[in-house]
């Protein structure tokens, strides 16, 4: 039996086996720890609030929707993705006309009190039987501050989503036609989708 | 590097924002936006824009109430 000296190969082959033995156990649980750890990111990043916000216009007032189409436009213009959503009175922004046929008395009333689209709409203060709208839109045009009917076009044209609330809209004896024809139409889990993914979320 | 000049002089909140925005989109990366104002929380908004938008404010003037920045895309 003659000694032949282990070649380069061999010598690698009994590093490979003895590295393999020691740290091999380890390397699996290094890699399970990763993977767990790869899961738990991606569970968090899920939960985590995107770059969103999300506004509920409740109030039909004129300057309460100037107040929330002001923060979606700035919201947008910051890169963020915004949703409004639009239930009772606020619908009055989102209303282009209005219909009676085929709506119960209740709703023909509700008809009658929910104003006809944002350029009809009350304050909230110092309304003084319509007196005050007119003087408030005065004052925005000395000061050049857009109207209504221009901020709500204004955050259309930046993409904000404008989104009606189905059942206020049945309350309301409000139907889809009343309303601008490009919008979005939903329940309480579509603005809870939304503002559980937001940063921002607003009643107004 | 292009610079383009916007000028918001006589346009009030939120409107300044909303067309630097959509001015800056057009931009690419290096390139300048001059913006003259006279919105009165202009300087408070626009450093808080490139905050969260990640460009630059390379300067900031106010001379008799015209303001000017000098924005830079990041």
């Amino acid at each position: 039996m003659s000694f032949s000296p282990p070649t380069a190969s061999d010598l690698e082959a009994l590093v490979a086996a003895a590295v393999e033995q020691r740290v091999g156990g380890a390397v699996a649980d290094l890699e399970r720890a990763v993977a767990d750890l790869k899961t738990q990111l991606e569970n968090l990043r899920k939960d985590c609030p995107e770059d969103r916000a999300t506004i509920v216009a409740f109030s039909g007032d004129m300057d309460r929707l100037f107040a929330a189409f002001t923060i979606a436009s700035g919201a947008a213009a910051m890169g963020m993705e915004v949703s409004i959503f639009f239930t009772f009175w606020g619908l009055a922004a989102l209303r282009v006309r209005t219909t009676y046929s085929g709506k119960s008395l209740g709703q023909k009333m509700a008809a009658v009190m929910l104003p006809s689209g944002p350029a009809h709409v009350p304050t909230s203060r110092m309304n003084m039987a319509g007196m005050g709208p007119a003087f408030f839109k005065m004052l925005m045009k000395q000061k050049n501050v857009q109207s209504l009917p221009e901020m709500l076009e204004m955050v259309r044209e930046l993409g904000v989503r404008l989104v009606a609330c189905e059942m206020s809209m049945g309350v309301m004896g409000v139907s889809r036609e009343e309303l601008l024809p490009d919008i979005d139409f939903g329940g309480v889990a579509t603005y809870l989708g939304d503002a559980a993914r937001s940063k921002i979320t607003l009643f107004i | 590097m292009a610079n383009v000049d916007l000028d918001c002089q006589g346009l009030s909140c939120p409107v300044p924002i909303v067309r630097i925005s959509r001015a800056m989109k057009e931009l690419a990366s290096g390139d300048t936006l001059t913006v003259t104002a006279s919105d009165p929380s202009f300087q408070a908004d626009i450093e808080a824009w490139v905050r969260k938008m990640g460009h630059q404010l390379e300067s900031f003037a106010d001379t008799d109430g015209v303001q000017t920045a000098v924005l830079r895309h990041a």
